[in-house]
């Protein structure tokens, strides 16, 4: 019968041609609305790293104003280290993969004459940052232990600077000029585009990941300024940049991965030892307060979905209501003017229930043709996104399967469901009024 | 084959009941061409749509071919009307988007038959009415009286033991109208039995029985009959019957 039904809903189509095209465009407008605003919210959301999320911890320590707590809450411990802390607790080396970062950058003198110098940005971290965060290689690898304790000039390029700089050819091997210094270069990173960029997201969450990748160690001994946010609640003692290293300043961020519940429980208590340690010298006067948050709980944390993002998502939800009651309403002037037909199909034989599934059937095709218009405008408003917002939000307008799938699930279901009223009002037509009336 | 015995049904608003039927008894047997005439407003296509299962009454006992009504419910009604009743209109009742293949096919989609049985059944049905070329033809490129044909066929293709025909020729003219009685006579002469409402007083003398209802009670004329209903047996074998305008 579902292909009898399947014909009976195109015959119905082109009976009310009118009627059934205002009601496709209702839910597709509804549609188009709602699943702009949940593919934004959906890739703000996603699981950057699903594979290991829950086994990748932020490090925070509540190093901060012993008055007022950060950001004036609290409960809440800074999100960044101090270099003291970052460096002493990687010099711990507790966790099974651990890594201190900074945000810096410089500019890259390329050999070539016909390349201008330009700046870019530099991720200063410790070996463990790629096999930690599943960083891709396209060719070499990233550096070793030796490299991060010697200070060694060795960088890593992000494809795009390996694109530029040496047309895409393997150029490991290769030296390459950056804030004056020759650096070696021992690898470069393959297409890598977390979302959201988890690893530091206080420096912008939906940022490109950074040009160069070198050992952490090469901010104290190239001096590379700070980029990205810094905050300090004291005013550094003394002038220059190991003043400002030595400071109360916060401007690194560390991640590490532990592997089991036992494990974290194990780098908690060292994190509060530690605190605990530094009180003694006279540092931390606030209450003991570290955090081990995951990547999905630092996501969280953090507000990476914007405010204004859900409140519109919520606001599209409320339009796609409109458009379902416009579309109940159509369907009750549809179905009223099929009340004949109606009448006799019940007079022949059809029951309730049989009505019930051919309309419901009618309902869904008419909710499966608006869902797929709705993807069009779905895709038209993710791209005036795109227009509005510019680079930022490049990566967040794209439909993927799982959201044209979710479309087509939701525009079927909003269907059948405003679908309900009307259909269950057309089962219950008393069919020999009408047959005496056609 | 079909008894009606004591049937009461009100219609109600909220200020007025209007009793349409009241101790209404009748008894029909199998293979009766039953007109049933009275004026506007007695309670006959009340009647009509009670024996057709399409409304329910107050009181009262009805059977239907050995199978008590009063205790089926919606879905076990809606299958006795499938299987053992036709049901033809004065407005014809096509789905005009539908085909005259597609429109005798819709009660045969509700039984459940095959797409060879279907078919088979269709264009035996309107092959029987004189439009088996016309098949795929819709309603609208039809007259009244080849619609009603198509009507007759669709009441006809699940083979019902009754044909209730509410006013069937009223919106015919009198050549049309008389070769659908032609058609039901014959219809019944194959041992359909038919039950025909209508106000044409000419058309009630070819059945072979005449109720007359008034207030919403029978009273069962003892007319004559005329001399072709008089000559009216219904057969035992079903025949092919041929027509055409």
């Amino acid at each position: 019968m579902f292909n009898y039904y399947i014909k009976l809903a195109f015959n119905s189509f082109k009976r009310n041609p009118i009627l059934t095209g205002l009601m496709i465009t209702a839910i597709a407008l509804g549609i188009g609305a709602s699943m702009t605003t949940i593919t934004v919210n959906y890739l703000m959301s996603a699981d950057p790293i699903p594979e290991k999320s829950s086994q990748l911890f932020h490090v925070q320590v509540d190093s901060w104003d012993p008055n007022h707590g950060f950001n004036d809450e609290p409960n809440t411990p800074p999100n960044q280290l101090t270099w003291t802390d970052a460096t002493n607790l990687m010099s711990a080396k507790k966790a099974f993969r651990q890594t201190a970062m900074a945000k810096s950058g410089a500019i890259i003198q390329p050999s070539s004459p016909d390349i201008n110098p330009f700046e870019a940005s530099i991720r200063l971290a410790f070996k463990d940052f790629f096999p930690m965060f599943n960083v891709p290689f396209k060719y070499g690898n990233g550096w070793d232990q030796q490299a991060d304790d010697d200070r060694q000039l060795v960088v890593v390029l992000s494809k795009e600077i390996n694109d530029k700089v040496f047309a895409g050819e393997n150029s490991v091997g290769n030296s390459i000029v950056i804030f004056g210094q020759s650096f070696r270069v021992i690898g470069v990173l393959d297409a890598w585009q977390p979302l959201p960029k988890f690893y530091d997201v206080n420096n912008g969450a939906f940022d490109e990941p950074e040009d160069l990748f070198m050992p952490f160690y090469l901010k104290q001994e190239l001096e590379l300024p700070n980029w990205g946010n810094t905050n300090c609640w004291k005013t550094p003692e003394g002038e220059g940049f190991t003043a400002f290293l030595q400071s109360e300043c916060i401007n690194f961020q560390m991640w590490v991965e532990l592997k089991t519940p036992q494990d974290k429980q194990a780098y908690m208590s060292f994190l509060n030892n530690y605190v605990n340690d530094q009180k003694e010298l006279g540092r931390f006067p606030r209450p003991l307060n570290n955090q081990l948050l995951n990547v999905m709980q630092w996501m969280d944390d953090q507000d990476v979905v914007a405010d204004d993002a859900q409140i519109m998502m919520w606001l599209s939800f409320m339009f796609l209501v409109v458009c379902l009651l416009n579309t109940i309403g159509l369907q009750l002037a549809k179905f009223s003017a099929k009340s004949g037909e109606i009448g006799l199909r019940r007079a022949v034989g059809a029951t309730k229930r049989d009505l019930f599934m051919q309309y419901t059937v009618e309902t869904g095709a008419v909710g499966f043709a608006g869902g797929l218009f709705g993807l069009v405008l779905a895709l038209l408003g993710l791209i005036g996104i795109r227009q509005l917002y510019g680079e930022v939000l490049n990566d967040l307008a794209s439909l993927d399967l799982t959201m044209i799938a979710l479309a087509l699930v939701l525009s079927l279901l909003a269907s059948i469901c405003a679908g309900l009223y009307p259909t269950w009002r057309a089962c219950n037509i008393a069919p020999a009024s009408q047959l005496k009336s056609q | 084959m079909l008894t009606m015995k004591d049937i009461k049904k009100i219609y109600r608003t909220d200020s007025i009941e209007t009793h349409a039927l009241r101790d209404f008894n009748l008894h029909v047997n199998e293979g009766d061409f039953v007109a049933v005439t009275g004026p506007s407003g007695s309670g006959k296509t009340t009647f009509l749509n009670i024996a057709g299962l399409l409304e329910t009454f107050e009181e009262g006992r009805f059977e239907l071919d050995g199978v008590d009504i009063s205790h089926q419910n919606d879905a076990a009604r809606s299958r006795l009307r499938n299987q053992k009743i036709g049901f033809v209109f004065q407005s014809f009742n096509l789905i005009p988007d539908l085909n005259l293949f597609d429109n005798v096919d819709v009660p045969l989609r509700y039984r459940g038959f095959s797409r060879q049985e279907r078919k088979k059944r269709i264009e035996h049905n309107l092959e029987m009415v004189g439009l088996g070329n016309r098949m795929k033809h819709l309603p609208a490129q039809l007259s009244g009286g080849q619609q009603q044909r198509v009507a007759i066929a669709r009441a006809l293709a699940g083979e019902p033991r009754f044909l209730l025909a509410d006013e069937p020729t009223g919106n015919l003219d009198s050549s049309m109208a008389q070769s659908v009685m032609a058609l039901l006579k014959d219809i019944n002469a194959n041992g359909t039995t038919i039950i025909m409402v209508t106000h044409d007083a000419g058309l009630a003398t070819q059945a072979n029985r005449n109720i007359h209802v008034s207030d919403g009670k029978v009273s069962e004329k003892a007319m004559s009959l005329s001399p072709e209903a008089a000559q009216f047996k219904p057969s035992q074998h079903k025949r092919v019957v041929g027509l055409s305008e």
